[in-house]
């Protein structure tokens, strides 16, 4: 008992921080890792004394990847619960949604979602005021591969993605850059997020003879597409995944038909493989080893989005305390943050603070991840 | 590497199509069993399937149970289900309307769905294949071993079922309380007996389909809805009531959205199978092999 | 409900108009309101349902379809060629009105199991179309900058004027519906669910009316798709899909199916289940709504409408 008074007295005041992520539902292999990546820096952070002695308070709550609830739940948390910042949404097409929110309510929004249209207002081709991101775009992941291909000499190339918000981003970055880098897309198929067969599509593209394929797809059906991929005979075609095939688990499922598949990753993925120099290597080994310990789980890419939020508004809390805009005002300046999935260097004009240097393209060896040069 | 040729393209696409089409055809018959006994179409059709291909995962990879002891476990514990369906939503419903019967299946189906969701996850899984995945290459097109299971099972069904319900004693009881059950119940056939054998034995079929096909296309909690839909719909397609036409509707159906996915567009690929439904149901709703008397005189 | 009671609907306005202040008043209930917004716009969808299921008797498991309808094209319209809002929800709504009598003609002469599964195909492949069609609709990813509405100036920019706005419309589609009911047109309904044959024997145009409630019902839905899609300012497909259609059936089924209050009651219940109450229960929330739905088809038919019968029914013994 004695202890537990010591540890109220121990804080002095408290910060709150809100989040909301798809915790449940359709996304919730973004949300559920994000959550618990959150709760465990909370939790690490609070037992070394708290952001200048103050308690950090996460309240979070999840979406359920469903709009409605995104947007009543970001509104309760600025509102009713009154958080200095909120980090989160998991979901792009969500993130877009609450934007309107934040902007109103002049309260910081780290997002945790991948679309470059979170920090790109489309009508004045600034970022929006309030609203930041940590996932590197899309088109980050794209000019990786393409580069890797260049380098192959390789251009003609099939891609297929899956219809939702995640492919479709991805396959208009791959149309949009393709012609920078010299690609010729000879293919453009798409499937379902609950497709289970993708013979149909992949039989199309066998038929077009590219010298590799790209696919942009999350969730079951990318390891299905593998299969496929495999069983129809096609190994003999490069295929490229997005970043979104990054977790051992995938390869996993993949059961031995992932070998040699290429994909480009964030540095978290591969903190083992990382240098000892590389100037990532200590955070992401370090998340690496809480969160297998702590959740007995694989570590999962996404997750490490949500610890790049929620540090870098922890960071902004420990410099200029709570006041909404003295942390908007801050995380705009910040340079040099070494985060999970790269090192952040945001300005007015990019609320994103990432380069295509935040991803490394990786190899399926062996079972494991290798880095490729 | 070459560019292959059209023809094989089709033909894989054939083949990919009869494939899925067997799964879509034994949901089909699944539904005609209750269809043909009750007059009740049971939305949680789909679910049994998914449940197929969840529980052998976990008795066969989980639990390490050997491949000949799992498929008939499996078998008996989705069917437990597939009674325990009709013992909780459909019996007790005192006063049956085709609403009330409508939303009791569907009542069924999503709790269902929520329970697998909370002992499996929402992860996909994975069942290693019956006899490998070392494929064979058939004049350009690729077919996996496993593909021939599913097919084949198909026509287990097909030969089992037509005899049990020609032959047998239970079978022609069943199908008599289809056409008239209080003539059946007269000359003492037990109705609400028959009623839970058909939900046994469609839930046993759908566990078929499932555990066959779960190591070609992986299994998650929420793959039922749209089996159910696209089972219905080869259903219609060949005449509700009717097994042959439903294994007809069914590779034809799965043909359709094969063929409609190749050569058309591989977005709408699930709307394939739903238009059709709309055609047939707009136009011929008692489908290639039902006959319009039949299905006038059917209650709903 | 044989009268127009006047009463219950005059109570029931009270406490509309009072509750945002008093929500106010209690920390933990400060966020009701905008919930209770979204309660209003699933209420003008359920609204129209309850008459089609309840009163004619023909189900739909895909009204999600005219809800998106509504939402998207408000939100096109809106959003890419700048139209003022109020003409695009009209426009939407007569968009849903052709719809639903070229969807409804051939498929209202099915019964039951077939025009369930003719309602549920048709969900479903306009929810198809929302995601594929990319250019008109975003695809997956939504349609963001949906603006809000404004009347003369006015705008409707907080959650309060939001709420009146939206119940202001419920409560009068409320009293149009009601009205219906008590009128020829009910009458016709009512016998039209007791048996069609005897219904055109008797004169009554049954295709006629069928289709003409199921065509009021889609034209609501239309109408509470145009308010959702300028309260978010935000639309994507996902909304729209086959569990939602299935929701609303849920909100019917346990509000009582031949009871317009019940629709309000159930669809009030349901919103703040799914939105409020159940948050603490996420993985169970699925469990939960077949749980509620199996409990109400089972058990109480009636739905909650029918609660007050069952218990003037024990005190009589």
């Amino acid at each position: 008992m004695g202890l537990l008074i010591s540890q109220a007295n121990a804080f002095d005041g408290a910060y709150k921080v809100g989040g909301v992520f798809s915790v449940t539902g359709r996304a919730s292999f973004l949300g559920d890792p994000e959550k618990k990546t959150v709760e465990m820096l909370a939790e690490k952070i609070n037992a070394a004394g708290g952001i200048n002695g103050k308690k950090l308070e996460l309240v979070i709550y999840d979406d359920e990847g469903d709009a409605t609830k995104c947007n009543l739940k970001v509104k309760k948390l600025i509102t009713n619960d009154k958080v200095c910042a909120v980090i989160g949404p998991s979901l792009s097409g969500l993130s877009l949604a609450v934007i309107p929110v934040a902007e109103k309510h002049k309260t910081p929004l780290v997002s945790c979602a991948a679309s470059y249209k979170i920090v790109h207002n489309e009508k004045t081709g600034k970022p929006y005021k309030w609203v930041f991101k940590t996932p590197q775009s899309d088109s980050m992941a794209v000019e990786a591969i393409y580069m890797h291909l260049k380098n192959r000499g390789i251009n003609k190339i099939a891609i297929m993605s899956v219809t939702s918000g995640y492919g479709a981003s991805g396959r208009s970055e791959l149309i949009r850059l393709a012609p920078e880098y010299n690609m010729n897309i000879i293919a453009d198929e798409k499937y379902g997020p609950k497709d289970t067969d993708m013979t149909a599509q992949l039989t199309k593209i066998k038929g077009m003879a590219p010298a590799a394929i790209v696919n942009w797809s999350i969730g079951p059906t990318q390891v299905t597409m593998i299969r496929n991929w495999k069983d129809l005979g096609m190994t003999a075609i490069p295929l490229y995944q997005s970043h979104g095939f990054g977790s051992r688990k995938n390869i996993e499922l993949a059961g031995g038909a992932a070998e040699g598949v290429l994909c480009p990753l964030g540095a978290c993925n591969i903190a083992e493989q990382l240098p000892a120099d590389h100037p990532q290597k200590s955070v992401t080994m370090d998340y690496l080893k809480s969160y297998t310990a702590k959740y007995n789980e694989p570590l999962s890419s996404f997750g490490g989005h949500g610890w790049d939020a929620l540090q870098l508004v922890v960071d902004a809390l420990s410099a200029v305390g709570d006041d909404k805009a003295a942390i908007r005002d801050y995380l705009e300046k910040k340079q040099g943050f070494v985060g999970q999935h790269g090192i952040f260097n945001f300005s007015p004009d990019d609320h994103n603070g990432l380069t295509k240097a935040a991803f490394s393209m990786v190899i399926v060896k062996d079972n494991d991840w290798a880095l490729v040069d | 590497m070459e560019k292959i040729t059209l023809a094989s393209q089709l033909l894989q696409y054939l083949i990919t199509g009869l494939t899925v089409g067997s799964v879509y055809a034994m949901v089909a018959v699944g539904f005609n069993i209750i269809y043909n006994v009750t007059e009740i179409i049971n939305f949680a059709q789909g679910e049994f399937v998914m449940l197929g291909g969840l529980i052998m995962v976990f008795l066969h990879v989980a639990m390490g149970l050997p491949l000949i002891l799992a498929f008939p476990a499996t078998i008996i514990l989705v069917t437990l289900v597939g009674i325990f369906l009709d013992r909780l939503a459909i019996r007790p419903i005192r006063r049956p309307s085709v609403l009330t019967l409508i939303i009791a299946t569907i009542a069924v189906s999503i709790l269902i769905k929520g329970t697998a969701s909370l002992i499996w996850g929402k992860d996909p899984f994975d069942l290693p294949a019956f006899s490998g995945r070392n494929p064979i290459t058939f004049l350009g097109a690729v077919v996996q071993p496993q593909y021939f299971w599913v097919i084949g099972f198909l026509i287990i069904t097909a030969i089992a079922l037509s005899i049990f319900f020609d032959r047998t004693i239970l079978g022609k009881a069943m199908s008599a309380c289809a056409d008239n059950p209080n003539a059946a119940s007269l000359v003492g056939i037990n109705v609400k007996q028959m009623i839970m054998l058909s939900f046994a034995l469609s839930a046993a079929i759908g566990a078929v389909a499932g555990i066959t096909i779960t190591p070609i296309s992986l299994m998650e909690y929420d793959r039922g809805a749209m089996l159910a839909v696209k089972g219905f719909a080869a259903a219609i397609l060949g005449g509700l009531g009717s097994f042959p036409g439903a294994i007809l509707g069914g590779l034809i159906m799965g043909s359709i959205e094969s063929f409609g996915a190749g050569l058309v567009s591989s977005g709408y690929k699930d709307a394939f199978a739903l238009i059709v439904l709309l055609v047939i149901l707009f136009f011929k709703p008692s489908g290639l092999m039902g006959s319009i008397e039949i299905s006038r005189i059917k209650r709903f | 409900m044989l009268r127009i009671a006047k009463l219950p609907i005059a109570v029931f306005a009270l406490f509309i108009l009072v509750f945002p202040w008093t929500a106010r008043q209690i920390p933990a209930i400060e966020h009701y309101p905008d919930i209770m917004v979204f309660a209003g716009i699933y209420c003008l969808i359920t609204i129209g349902l309850s008459l089609l299921m309840g009163y004619a008797g023909q189900i739909s498991i895909g009204h999600a379809a005219f809800f998106g309808i509504g939402a998207y094209i408000s939100g096109i319209l809106t959003t890419n060629y700048g139209m003022n809002p109020w003409a695009c929800m009209g426009i939407g709504m007569a968009v849903t009105a052709v719809v639903a009598a070229l969807v409804g003609t051939p498929s209202l002469k099915l019964k039951g199991h077939y025009l369930a599964m003719a309602t549920l195909a048709f969900g479903i492949i306009i929810f198809i179309i929302f995601n594929e069609e990319t250019q008109w609709t975003g695809g997956p990813d939504g349609m963001p900058g949906i603006p809000g509405l404004s009347l003369f100036g006015f705008e409707f920019d907080s959650v309060e004027r939001y709420y009146y706005l939206v119940w202001g419309f419920v409560i009068a589609a409320f009293i149009f519906t009601v009205n219906v009911i008590q009128s020829g047109t009910g009458r016709a309904l009512r016998a039209i669910h007791a048996s069609e044959l005897a219904a055109g024997a008797m004169g009554v145009d049954v295709s006629q009316f069928k289709i003409l409630v199921f065509v009021y019902s889609a034209v609501l839905a239309s109408l509470a798709g145009s308010f959702y899609a300028h309260y978010l300012n935000f639309v994507n497909p996902a909304t729209f899909d086959l569990f939602f259609s299935i929701k609303l059936l849920i909100m019917i089924a346990l509000g009582g199916m031949h009871n317009i209050w019940g629709a309000i009651v159930g669809t009030g219940l349901i919103t703040f289940l799914s939105n409020e109450w159940l948050q603490y229960f996420e993985e169970f929330e699925v469990i939960v709504y077949g749980a509620i739905l199996l409990f109400v088809t089972v058990l109480l038919p009636e739905g909650l409408a029918g609660v007050p019968g069952i218990v003037k029914g024990w005190f009589r013994r």
